[in-house]
């Protein structure tokens, strides 16, 4: 960025000079002032476009052989660039052809699609059911709040990927049983983080006034707790979009996740790990997207917890 | 200022006085034992007693200051009596009824009207809520007129407190600690409760800023026809806005007077010791101190007969007679059938065990001292 830092400043300032609450406006401000996060968010943005105009961006669909069209294909074939001197009357594969001859840029590009999704399904399903859970055993204390809790470690006890296979395993293979593994085994994270905050909140005064005036259990978990719970669970969650995306491609890969022809990353680096000698572009460039996903999730969790930290407040 | 008191509104005084004045709440014997558990078991391996059986009644429109050093179980006792906390034993009575084991939907309407201020300002608001949602959250809860007319209210009492109408979308981050203690008693009042438990609601203050709390806090309570419990651990604070004043000891009330008598004629040897700390502002002034040996026992094991025993400088002046190790002295009138001065101690009053050998006269223990806050008129 080759901006200077006042210019940087006005133009962050005039973005969110919108007439949002002034607690939110702060924390968009401090987000945008984070280089990481920026980065983590530049690369997200691309990713969702990608995601949404899939078909618009790839050549090819995903799930079509070049047999099917006509076109001549080798199996395994090297990326063919026209602008890099790849013969004009040769179709153009930017990432090569797969061992099936189908379009790999394509895959990858739709694989984006895939993976988004995975990563927001899993992430809120174990949220919603982790805050629940930390939320009852935060707030009732006593009893329940051990029984939850030893059924969370339960969970933790086992290393969570051997876990999720044995979860697949029972459910049955498949991209759907995978991620509601992943969900599942990811349910404690949430729930603890949520439980440790209602701890903290729920002996505050503002609490208590809240119920020296009445407010039912549900009202003050809704409306005073959970607000306040919500800054590490957004960082928690962030971060845990790409940790799922990652899970589940791991689980693609084993072969109990994403079912051919599921345009999925961790599945096209597993289908064709035999070419690794001979077409290593087949594998390195899910990797890469892979890689740039988890690592754009992480950033922008990690720049959000640090915008959100009251302590780094300026 | 002279000695005699000219801070008391006539008609203020007059009502007060009367005696047949209904009391708003009446406390009997309270108990709250917090247990302490340990081991591999979590077992209780031991009991705080916070309160250990406590009386008083506060009269209708009275403002009642409770004392006493950290420890004491004041906080304690007036969120047992808010029902914020379950007592162990004991009853509360808030206008005529025992609401001492009332539940859910029957406790609602007596949370109305009964509603209490923070001692810390920043965290008795919610730091996630524009402050008239925090004003306004108990008409929401109680489904107080419609979503104008609460808008209207929370303005009202906004004003009332001294907050500017354009603050109410603001975040209490925004607001200085003085205006946060006005945001505390707006969300507390908006209710139109009867009774306000102001829980030390100016410690955590600017000294100048105190004065301004406590003015409003008066000036509410003539408008609105306000019944206090205000506990505090500054004297000065207490003089200058009680009309009686109950003192606690290791979570006993060991003495309750009206403000005159309490401030001028102290009975108790724990109340003379205290108000002997209250600095005066005039080096040419010399006063007997009374110094008092050792800390505050635990309530986790309190001593036994008067739990002010070990500490006693009256007891410590007698030879240490053994009565005060030995039996509980009971909060008793001064002077029997009067009632509105009482006092817990074996030497001194009605139940006097050895009458007036006790060395430290009372009027010559403490001289009327004017603690910290400059009274202000209270015409």
């Amino acid at each position: 960025m080759t901006l200077s830092q006042p210019s940087l400043d006005a133009a962050v300032d005039a973005l969110t000079a919108s007439p949002a609450s002034s607690l939110r406006r702060d924390t968009i401000r401090n987000i945008l002032r984070q280089r990481t996060a920026v980065v983590g968010l530049t690369i997200m943005l691309l990713l969702v476009l990608v995601a949404v105009f899939a078909d618009v961006i790839a050549p090819f669909e995903p799930n079509v052989s070049m047999l099917d069209l006509g076109l001549p294909g080798t199996r395994g074939l090297p990326p063919c660039i026209h602008l890099l001197g790849c013969p004009a009357d040769q179709t153009q594969h930017l990432m090569g052809l797969d061992s099936n001859l189908r379009d790999a840029f394509s895959r990858v590009i739709h694989g984006a699609r895939v993976s988004l999704i995975i990563g927001l399904a899993t992430v809120t399903v174990a949220i919603v059911i982790g805050t629940l859970i930390g939320a009852v055993a935060g707030y009732s204390g006593g009893r329940t709040d051990n029984v939850l809790m030893r059924l969370m470690d339960v969970v933790l006890s086992f290393p969570s990927l051997i876990l999720a296979i044995t979860i697949v395993t029972v459910l049955g293979t498949g991209l759907l049983n995978a991620m509601l593994a992943i969900a599942i085994v990811s349910i404690p994270v949430y729930a603890r983080v949520m439980r440790a905050s209602v701890l903290s909140v729920r002996e505050s005064d503002f609490v208590t006034a809240s119920r020296a005036l009445g407010e039912s259990s549900v009202g003050i978990l809704s409306r005073r707790i959970l607000p306040n719970a919500l800054t590490p669970l957004i960082v928690q969650g962030t971060l845990g979009i790409g940790g799922a995306i990652l899970e589940v491609a791991a689980l693609s890969f084993v072969g109990v996740g994403a079912q051919p022809p599921t345009a999925e990353w961790g599945f096209m680096i597993a289908s064709d790990r035999n070419l690794f000698f001979s077409a290593p572009h087949l594998i390195f460039f899910p990797g890469v997207a892979i890689t740039l996903s988890v690592l754009a999730f992480n950033l922008i969790g990690d720049g959000l917890r640090d915008a959100l930290d009251p302590r780094l407040n300026r | 200022m002279s000695a005699e008191p000219v801070r008391v509104d006539p008609d203020r005084a007059e009502r007060l006085a009367e005696p047949g004045a209904a009391h708003l709440v009446e406390v009997r014997n309270l108990v709250k034992e917090f247990p302490i558990r340990g081991g591999i078991l979590n077992r209780t391996i031991a009991v705080v007693q916070a309160v250990s059986g406590v009386s008083f009644d506060i009269r209708r429109g009275e403002t009642l200051g409770l004392v006493g050093e950290s420890g004491s179980g004041k906080t304690t006792v007036g969120r047992l009596m808010l029902r914020l906390i379950e007592p162990t034993s004991g009853t509360v009575r808030f206008d005529g009824a025992d609401i001492t084991y009332i539940h859910g939907g029957h406790l609602k309407p007596i949370r109305r009207r009964m509603q209490i201020i923070f001692q810390d300002p920043f965290a008795s608001l919610d730091p996630r809520a524009p402050i008239g949602d925090s004003i306004g959250e108990g008409l929401r809860i109680h489904q107080i007129g419609s979503q104008a007319e609460r808008r209207e209210k929370v303005r009202r009492m906004m004003d009332l407190v001294g907050l500017s109408p354009y603050h109410a979308r603001r975040y209490p981050h925004e607001f200085s600690g003085g205006q946060r203690q006005r945001i505390g008693i707006a969300r507390a009042l908006v209710v139109e409760p009867d009774l306000l438990v102001c829980d030390e609601p100016v410690s955590a203050l600017d000294v100048s800023i105190q004065a301004q709390v406590l003015n409003l806090l008066k000036s509410l309570q003539r408008e609105l026809d306000l019944t206090y419990l205000f506990i505090a651990h500054n004297m000065g604070v207490v003089e200058h806005i009680s009309d009686r004043v109950a003192v606690m000891y290791l979570g006993k009330i060991v003495e309750v007077a009206d403000r005159e008598t309490t401030f001028r004629d102290p009975q108790h040897p724990y109340t003379q010791a205290l108000l002997s700390a209250i600095p005066v502002p005039d080096p040419e002034r010399r006063r007997r101190r009374v110094i008092l040996k050792g800390d505050v026992p635990s309530p986790v094991n309190p001593p036994s007969g008067c739990r002010f025993n070990p500490r006693c400088q009256v007891r410590a002046e007698l030879g240490g007679p053994a009565i005060c190790a030995e039996q509980e002295p009971a909060l008793l009138d001064l002077v029997p059938g009067q009632g509105h001065h009482q006092c817990a101690c074996h030497f001194r009053g009605s139940g006097t065990a050895a009458p007036s050998t006790a060395a430290a006269g009372p009027a010559s223990a403490a001289s009327p001292a004017p603690g910290g806050a400059t009274p202000a008129h209270g015409g």
